[in-house]
């Protein structure tokens, strides 16, 4: 029943183009992207139960190894996709070893201090990076001959990509190696008792964690063309943390209804005030103290409350 | 010469700065478990306050104190009304102060424009003083001395009063220090504007040096997580240390090797988490 | 010369200027059920937790099976077959006994190195955990979760998810606390019922249901062994009286 109902959504989603006009499609195509971006984050803080304020950095750093590798050294896509998966895939896998050298709030603060370090390293290191400048004129790849510089084609490659990703994460978290991540979540003591090896358990989720950001990344700086290091703010980490949160973390759907509900207010925001920022801090607040288990969850408990007071 | 002597000075005084900030949010983190994010923010709004005051005809140093009591009282109504709501969920409270920081930053942006705002130094430390040859930058000293006077007013408020009794009780054991009697909810607010009131100075007195900017806040938090990282959370003397630490590996660092400043900062966090995740100095785990 | 299930020797353990295990050494022969007794504070929690491995001593080594596992991580216990259980019921509170037993039988399994095969419920580890649950006599609510059960059922499966895995020695922490009466006898009976092979280590509180159980018995105080001998020789001991009834 349920790959039926998946089918009929995957049905639907390919169906966008056909129905909707060219702005619609490419809000389609971020709403995507975000959507594995979120996931991805949510293998951390969902199924490991560990905060990260500094996801945005794989995401950033993908794209810029991508940007990087194609402009400054002139590789074809075939390279450099491959290559930015790599190089972004073994940043996490250090940073992640540091991270882990605490837990809770410390290593919120350490995913929190290393992602800054990368921003500002990004915005200071003109001579790579062309600092506030950003990287442009960066072009997307032509899979078996196919133009993505057509709306719709990016579309349907990034809805391959997002139902490959989100098929992966949940297969891995449907594995036993998933189930012991939950585990470490949830009692990582008794893990620990158990024989389990927890801080590796945690290292390895931290690491696939930072590859799929990685492909959330190529598929932006495709989408974008154009890289600047505003990609790598906290304000980036801070937007999946709400779109997983707002969504339900420790599920699959979760984070990417969050992810859908996160751009969309975005866009439709920034037509009328510029203050996304502040909004985005007001809703967070708004979420955090009113539905910490998600929107869904959290208008539930409201209704119900709402009922009970009626009768 | 006279470069190593500037630079020195300038090492100093941003060391003294990130102490002020550093210590706040080490005092609010080891009492209150909370990760302050909001702090880089609050130091940032204490610059506004100060340049607002003083190009108002006050004097920087009066700006200053009108800073840093505007801050701590901002600092004790976030407390009170939104932590205070989420009290027993560490990571709610994380993220609350993280959108707080957002709507501050935001709200000083509409407040007070996306150009940098400088601030002149009082009149008395404009000129340098000149000894042995050479010339000190005067106000740099200043900010030097506050810091230290701070460090020496915090060192006694925590070790020598009540207060500081009461503090040390809570960041050893808090729910032991309530079944003695502390009074939980006056500390933390207490303690939370104090911290927020030491990041408020902070950001005032080092307007003239770092003027204000939008993005302060953005350039000085992860400061503060660097030198608590490194000095441990737990200890002054730590975080004291490591904030004059930072602030010289981060000045030389920009004036040596202006484009990987930040990976230089980087290096002695990951050193020392390496071998010593508590931190150089720190009794409590993080 | 049989190899002793659990070899302590001078093991010693301070925090700030106070030593809360002194010199304490023991041997516990494989089969045997030794229980550790002293009233609170006497440091039996702190020396059960060095012989589970989360903390680490200050000297002293501990062997199990001739195995030394002095500085060995936590996790290295349950390879070496040492089992336990807490005294706080941990166990995982909105999954169902039978996933509880499966993470139990998991840890020690190669199976949970594996990345993309689904664990599903049909999958022999489950059938397994069945049958382990079957022997707590909880067949009846395999499907339920962990936190909707009894205290006393949600004790059952503690002791269940440490015999999952097949364990030489048990220690079973304070195993009794918080039951009530009847939940208690079930307990007890379920541990008399394991079988000769596991080396049972028992440290516990409360006397009555405890005394029954052991064969050899150590007292502890202020992190001293002062009593050691079966059943009738530390009742009748002096300083088991002072230890006990002053305290």
């Amino acid at each position: 029943m349920q790959r039926f109902s998946i089918g009929l959504l995957l049905i639907t989603l390919a169906g966008l183009p056909l129905v909707a006009g060219e702005y619609f499609v490419n809000l389609g195509s971020q709403i995507l992207i975000a959507a594995i971006f979120a996931a991805s984050l949510n293998l951390l803080v969902g199924f490991a139960g560990l905060t990260s304020l500094g996801h945005a950095s794989y995401l950033g750093l993908s794209a810029y190894f991508c940007a990087w590798l194609s402009s400054k050294m002139g590789l074809g896509h075939a390279v450099t996709a491959p290559a930015a998966l790599l190089l972004t895939t073994v940043v996490g896998m250090v940073f992640g070893w540091i991270a882990l050298r605490a837990t809770g709030l410390g290593f919120l603060m350490l995913t929190l201090a290393l992602s800054q370090i990368v921003w500002g390293l990004a915005y200071r290191w003109v001579s790579v990076t062309n600092g506030d400048n950003g990287i442009s004129g960066l072009s997307r790849p032509s899979p078996f001959g196919i133009d993505l510089g057509v709306s719709n084609h990016f579309y349907w490659f990034a809805l391959i990509a997002t139902t490959l990703c989100v098929l992966l994460m949940a297969r891995l978290i449907h594995s036993p190696y998933g189930a012991s991540l939950r585990g470490t979540r949830d009692q990582h003591r008794r893990m620990s008792a158990l024989g389990f090896n927890v801080w590796g358990i945690r290292w390895v989720a931290f690491v696939v964690a930072s590859f799929f950001a990685a492909v959330a990344g190529l598929l932006y700086v495709y989408f974008h063309k154009y890289i600047h290091p505003s990609v790598m703010s906290v304000t980036v980490s801070a937007e999946a943390l709400l779109s997983v949160i707002a969504g339900g973390a420790g599920t699959i759907m979760g984070p990417l209804l969050g992810a859908l509900l996160v751009v969309v207010l975005k866009n439709y925001v920034s037509a009328f005030i510029e203050r996304w920022n502040m909004l985005l801090g007001i809703v967070f607040l708004v979420i955090v103290i009113f539905m910490p288990a998600g929107i869904k969850p959290g208008i539930d408990a409201l209704l119900g409350r709402l009922r009970r007071g009626q009768s | 010469m006279q470069i190593w002597v500037i630079q020195t000075l300038n090492s100093l005084s941003l060391g003294g700065l990130l102490f002020m900030l550093a210590s706040g949010f080490a005092l609010i983190f080891g009492l209150m478990r909370i990760a302050n994010l909001t702090h880089g923010a609050l130091f940032m709004v204490g610059a506004y306050l100060a340049a607002t005051v003083s190009r108002a005809g006050y004097g920087l140093l009066l700006a200053a104190l009108a800073a840093t009591l505007l801050v701590a009282l901002f600092g004790g109504v976030v407390e009170r009304l939104i932590l205070r709501r989420l009290s027993g969920n560490a990571q709610g409270q994380v993220l609350a102060t993280l959108g707080l920081s957002f709507v501050a930053a935001d709200s000083c942006l509409m407040v007070w424009g996306g150009d940098p705002i400088p601030i002149e130094a009082p009149r008395i430390f404009q000129m340098p003083l000149r000894m042995f040859g050479l010339a000190f930058p005067t106000y740099r000293l200043f900010v030097l001395a506050v810091a230290i006077v701070v460090a020496i007013g915090l060192y006694v408020l925590i070790e020598r009063t009540r207060l500081g009794a009461t503090i040390r009780a809570g960041v050893d054991d808090m729910q032991m220090a309530r079944a003695v009697g502390i009074p939980a909810s006056r500390l933390f607010t207490t303690v939370f504007c104090l911290g927020a009131g030491l990041a408020g100075l902070g950001g005032a007195l080092g307007g003239p040096i770092l003027n204000a900017y939008p993005g302060l806040d953005a350039d000085m938090l992860p400061l503060a997580l660097i030198v608590v990282i490194l000095g441990g959370v737990g200890s002054l003397v730590g975080t004291f240390i490591s904030s004059f630490i930072i602030g010289f590996i981060y000045t030389f660092g920009i004036a040596l090797v202006p484009d990987l400043a930040y990976v230089i900062l980087f290096l002695p966090m990951v050193v020392v988490i390496a071998f010593k995740p508590e931190g150089l100095f720190s009794r409590s785990a993080t | 010369m049989t190899t002793p299930a659990l070899e302590v020797r001078g093991l010693r353990k301070s925090y700030g200027g106070v030593t809360v295990t002194q010199d304490v050494s023991l041997t516990v022969m494989p089969g045997e059920r030794r229980l550790i007794i002293g009233p609170n504070g006497a440091g039996k929690t702190t020396l059960f937790n060095q012989i589970a491995g989360e903390i680490i001593p200050d000297a002293g080594t501990i062997k199990v099976f001739g195995q030394d596992l002095t500085r060995q991580p936590v996790s290295a216990r349950a390879h070496a077959g040492v089992g336990r259980t807490y005294q706080i019921i941990t166990l995982f509170p909105r999954d169902t006994l039978l996933h509880n037993v499966a993470m139990a039988m998991l840890g020690v399994s190669r199976k949970r190195f594996e990345f993309f095969n689904s664990l599903k419920p049909q999958d022999a580890l489950y059938q397994q955990a069945h049958d382990v649950l079957h022997s707590v006599g909880l067949s009846h609510c395999v499907g339920m979760k962990a936190s909707e059960i009894s205290y006393g059922e949600q004790r059952r499966v503690e002791i269940a998810m440490a015999m999952a895995q097949s364990p030489r020695l048990l220690l079973l922490d304070e195993p009794f606390a918080g039951l009530s009466h009847d939940e208690r006898l079930i307990v007890r009976d379920l541990i008399a019922s394991l079988p000769r092979e596991v080396t049972i280590v028992m440290i516990e509180h409360d006397m009555d249901v405890a005394l029954a159980f052991a064969e050899k018995i150590l007292v502890l105080h202020y992190g001293q062994l002062i009593v050691e001998g079966d059943r009738e020789t530390v009742v009748a001991h002096p300083r088991t009286r002072e230890v006990y009834l002053g305290a």
